[in-house]
């Protein structure tokens, strides 16, 4: 690694290492002074937006400003100049069910109720098998493994698993090997448009089955052990106790991890972009989103449009789940 | 007390602050600095960095360079923010056009660089290429030609067969290795999200050598249409080359949409061979050495694509590697006016993957003689395009790549392929 680059830009380097914590230490301080400087009964009042305006500043410049700009900008066309009202998504949203956004949103909705329930049934069964055994950790920290992988290199990984060669020559995929196994023709799993969507979902289900895994055994572990006592002594099965106490009692975890999961679902992307680049119909909204903003000449209108409907179909699972997580926290 | 102790402690800092800023401008303001923005990384760039030594030498000036594969998104974030690079090499010449027709680019034939010494060095071909409503945006360092057609010599001598030397000879060679039971072409695609392309290069070789620059540069420019007979009509050559549900080329539509583009030659070197012969630009070579173990003239040759109309014989489809300037500093003026030189392209062509351009570029610089002969017939060509898919603009390639991808899938789904980029070409350029 070549640290020498860092050394171009001295100053830069300087104002990040130094300017940055001696100016929020500055205003801090400063902030502070001029709360002093208040009669005492306003400072309860004033204290707060001292400390958590940065915080403020940092969302609006970063967050509501670009939410906002994109809902303005979704109503332009290319040049940002002309006002064409609803225009983009009409666009967008014609040539129902093969044009256009169409695909996208089919694969969108795929991923949406495949990948979500998948994740869940697997993170589920994965808890509640390894709190069983006493090799717990090892095999927990092995499913958990894959989160550490960034997206990227988890693709390029299931590219080489999804592999394919010519029937007859050895198959140095490890999906096509296993094919190989049975005597069964090697498939292309991420060429062939009525399979590739459900190859990618594999992989993204693979990435992120251990998240789930980690919080519902946790939210399992939160079971008191004499409620089950309880329940065995009254007579219940093993089956009984997980369908009537362990599963009733994990469910509010359950939905906000669900609902974690859902607005993955929709923000899919990078998996998508490496292993086919939304080609053999397995496109995405997020990607088709980049790809119109990025590639000349720049349907930055319509990009945003795609944008805002993404947007729109995640903000009620984020407002379903923020009453979750609250109702979650209350019953603490 | 915190409070005081905290000032001392903030005013301490801000003076080491201070004292840094002014040694460190005191360093660097010698001779000054350049950025560079470019798609090259890992060996490619080592040789560009390596293009770049004397010039950082000679002059002290400190180039810095940027490596992305992703140029155009990258820069059109960097000039909306008001901080372009000083110079660019770009990919697409569409994105060129588009940034000269915003005044985004400096003009390089107004003072920047000596034109009589330009045209003494390149072709008129060239020169043209990089102007834009007649004044120069863009300079040529290093060229590469494609339609290179790579067979394995030793093969062929054990079957008899003889290199094509017209269409009509292709066919029947084709014809023949496919009667002796052989596929005779290999053809892969897959190349991440851009994937396609190696297909695209087929189409675009056929439709110039085919129909002609005419009808190629207004293909390009959008104002010819995808089902323009001149047009399908290249794709349906390229679907007589494939043959038949792809049965001409080894796998099949399987294996030509699976195989990863570097891979794609190596079933000339198997043993038996699974084809004898396969399209791909100069670069392939590096992969036939380091892979397949071939030594290049005994294991590997290759014969330019032949003319498919006598027409417009010696038609041969070329890239190159342009730069532009964005910021026009003395720094940026000394390293686009050294990248025009001879002696500066030579570095990397000796290194390997490149050609250059320049009429005074010395042919001893070429690393061996299968370079020298891809040279040649970039020079000799009587016809010499660019390459259609780095002049439109992305929308439009893109799209290109993947109806390259459906047609190898199905070739009857020809039209409706052909439609389909009609619509997407009656909005890309804008």
């Amino acid at each position: 690694m070549d640290f020498s680059v860092l050394l171009n830009d001295v100053p830069t380097l300087v104002a990040v290492i130094v300017g940055v914590p001696a100016v929020l230490a500055a205003y801090i301080v400063g902030g502070e002074y001029l709360v002093r400087l208040l009669p005492d009964k306003a400072r309860p009042a004033v204290r707060p937006w001292i400390w958590v305006g940065p915080a403020l500043v940092i969302v609006g410049v970063f967050l509501v400003y670009p939410v906002f700009g994109t809902l303005w900008r979704s109503f332009f066309d290319t040049s940002g100049n002309n006002f064409v009202g609803l225009g983009n998504y009409a666009n967008q949203l014609s040539g129902f069910p093969n044009g256009n956004a169409w695909i996208a949103i089919r694969n969108n909705i795929y991923w949406l109720i495949l990948f979500t329930l998948l994740v869940l049934f697997f993170g589920l069964l994965f808890a509640v098998l390894t709190d069983r055994v006493p090799y717990e950790s090892p095999i927990k920290s092995l499913i958990f493994m894959p989160m550490a992988i960034s997206f990227v290199a988890l693709s390029v990984i299931w590219l080489f698993m999804y592999s394919y060669q010519q029937p007859g020559d050895p198959q140095t995929g490890t999906m096509n090997a296993i094919l190989q196994v049975f005597h069964h023709d090697p498939i292309t799993w991420v060429q062939d448009p009525n399979i590739a969507t459900f190859a990618l979902i594999a992989a993204g289900i693979w990435g992120f089955v251990g998240f789930a895994m980690v919080i519902l055994s946790a939210a399992l572990k939160g079971i008191p052990g004499d409620l089950l006592e309880a329940a065995r002594v009254d007579g219940a099965g093993e089956i009984t106790i997980f369908r009537r106490v362990i599963f009733p009692l994990m469910m509010p975890t359950i939905v906000v991890v669900g609902t974690t999961l859902v607005i993955f679902a929709l923000k899919a992307f990078d998996i998508v972009y490496v292993m086919t680049g939304g080609n053999y119909d397995t496109d995405v909204l997020a990607n088709r989103m980049y790809k119109l903003a990025f590639q000349s000449p720049f349907e930055t209108g319509l990009s945003s449009a795609v944008a805002v409907i993404l947007v729109l179909a995640v903000v009620p699972v984020l407002i379903f789940n923020l009453r979750q997580f609250r109702a979650v926290e209350a019953r603490r | 007390m915190i409070g005081r102790r905290l000032t001392t402690l903030i005013g301490a800092g801000m003076a080491a602050l201070v004292a840094l800023v002014a040694c460190g401008t005191g360093s660097t303001a010698s001779k000054g600095s350049v950025h560079v923005l470019a798609v090259w990384a890992a060996a490619e760039q080592d040789s560009f960095l390596a293009t770049l030594k004397p010039f950082e030498d000679q002059t002290g000036i400190k180039v810095l360079y940027e490596s992305t594969r992703d140029v155009d998104s990258v820069l059109a974030t960097r000039l909306a923010a008001g901080n372009p690079p000083e110079i660019a090499a770009l990919p697409s010449l569409a994105s060129v056009n588009k940034y000269a027709g915003q005044g985004k680019l400096v003009q390089l034939d107004n003072g920047i660089l000596d034109m009589n010494t330009m045209n003494a060095q390149y072709s008129p071909g060239w020169i043209k290429l990089g102007t834009i409503n007649g004044k120069l945006y863009q300079i040529f360092a290093w060229a590469s030609v494609k339609g290179l057609i790579w067979y394995n010599p030793t093969k062929f001598a054990a079957k008899g067969y003889q290199v094509p030397t017209d269409w009509a000879s292709l066919m029947a060679l084709s014809a023949k290795i496919k009667a002796d039971g052989t596929t005779p072409w290999c053809i892969a695609v897959a190349s991440g999200a851009a994937s396609g392309w190696p297909g695209s290069d087929w189409v675009k070789e056929i439709v110039l050598s085919q129909s002609g620059p005419t009808v190629y540069d207004s293909w390009w420019q959008g104002k010819t249409k995808w089902t323009d007979p001149a047009i399908k009509n290249a794709w349906l050559t390229w679907g007589t080359i494939l043959g038949p549900n792809d049965s001409n080329v080894s796998g099949g539509a399987k294996t030509i949409l699976s195989q990863p583009f570097g891979n794609g030659g190596d079933g000339l070197f198997k043993n038996p061979p699974k084809c004898y012969m396969h399209n791909q630009a100069s670069f392939i070579t590096a992969n036939f050495v380091s892979q397949d173990k071939a030594v290049p003239g005994t294991d590997f040759k290759f014969f330019p694509l032949p003319d498919v109309d006598p027409q417009f014989a010696g038609a041969h489809v070329g890239g190159g590697d342009s730069f532009s300037m964005f910021k026009d500093t003395s720094q940026s003026r000394a390293l686009i006016k050294y990248l025009t030189t001879p002696e500066a392209q030579a570095i990397w062509v000796k290194r390997g993957g490149k050609l250059s351009p320049n009429k005074s570029f010395d042919p001893a610089n070429y690393p061996d003689d299968i370079t020298r002969q891809v040279a040649a017939v970039m020079t000799g060509a009587k016809i010499f395009d660019f390459d259609a898919g780095d002049l439109m603009p992305t929308v439009m390639f893109n799209a290109y790549w993947a109806a390259v991808l459906k047609f190898v899938a199905d070739q009857s789904k020809l039209d409706s392929i052909l439609a389909n980029l009609d619509t997407i070409q009656a909005t890309a350029y804008k």
